[in-house]
């Protein structure tokens, strides 16, 4: 996907977003929180239907959330990470949002 | 995260409850007319708790979404814009299981609100049950404790029909 991306010192740009989890300058990231309530299969099943991840990245992205606590599942800017935590709400999932400063 | 134990506890829940069925493109639902009725009441429960949605129970299903001190004004902000929105998708997806509950199987479209309305009572239920992450499964012994283990199963049980079809 591609976002435009406005930076005051330069002409606006096109960011390219190959892999929302690394290597992204998007200034939002959306972050699950663990908690003791959600199953895991339905975690790993929530992050592949909104964010279309394979099986196996989404699996990682709920041990992650597992074991350390909270991970990093999507990056934007704030109205797409605004609909991201949104959706992930309605689905049940303790999502939030923060600068990626 | 959640576990439960529901297999281990409630051994005659080992059928499958919805199954894929690729001639029709629906979900065959397995569940005989008294854990229809036990889903219809927990339902209505969760759509009556929907008209209070600042109520401690009901935080799990409205967390904020700005956590950090210095965004307190974007999620006041957020609350006002989509507080109403988020409440009124969950009423849909009570109302939609309760209209689906008397048949014998459920669309695409139907069995996602039910996986969604099934854990949006389930995250209501642990709130009130004040359950813990490292909490082991037991028997349950009261009527929340039971609605609690059962809806865990259920959900269990769609996820695995809406990832095998």
């Amino acid at each position: 996907m591609t976002y435009p991306l406005k930076l005051a010192s330069s002409a606006p740009v096109e960011v390219v977003e190959t892999d929302s989890l690394v290597g992204t300058n998007l200034p939002w990231k959306v972050i699950v929180w663990n908690d003791p309530v959600n199953l895991m299969s339905y975690v790993t099943f929530v992050l592949q239907k909104l964010f279309g991840y394979s099986k196996e990245r989404a699996e990682k992205l709920m041990l992650d959330v597992h074991h350390k606590g909270k991970a990093v599942v999507s990056h934007g800017p704030r109205e797409k990470a605004e609909m991201d935590v949104f959706r992930l709400h309605e689905h049940g999932l303790w999502a939030t949002m923060e600068h990626d400063s | 995260m959640g576990d439960y134990g529901a297999r281990q506890l409630i051994p005659r829940f080992s059928s499958r409850t919805f199954k894929w069925d690729a001639k029709t493109a629906t979900y065959r639902i397995a569940l005989d007319d008294g854990l229809r009725k036990v889903l219809g009441e927990l339902m209505s429960q969760l759509l009556a708790l929907l008209d209070d949605p600042g109520a401690p129970v009901m935080q799990r299903l409205f967390p904020p979404a700005y956590n950090q001190p210095t965004d307190l004004d974007r999620q006041e902000e957020y609350r006002r814009l989509m507080q109403d929105d988020l409440v009124e998708r969950h009423r849909d997806e009570c109302r939609t299981v309760i209209a689906s509950l008397s048949g014998t199987s459920l669309g695409e479209e139907q069995m996602l609100a039910w996986v969604k309305a099934v854990n949006s009572m389930r995250l209501v239920l642990g709130t009130y049950l004040d359950v813990q992450e490292d909490d082991r499964p037991r028997k349950p012994e009261t009527p929340e404790e039971s609605a609690y283990l059962w809806l865990s199963f259920l959900l269990e049980e769609s996820v695995e029909a809406l990832s095998h079809k």
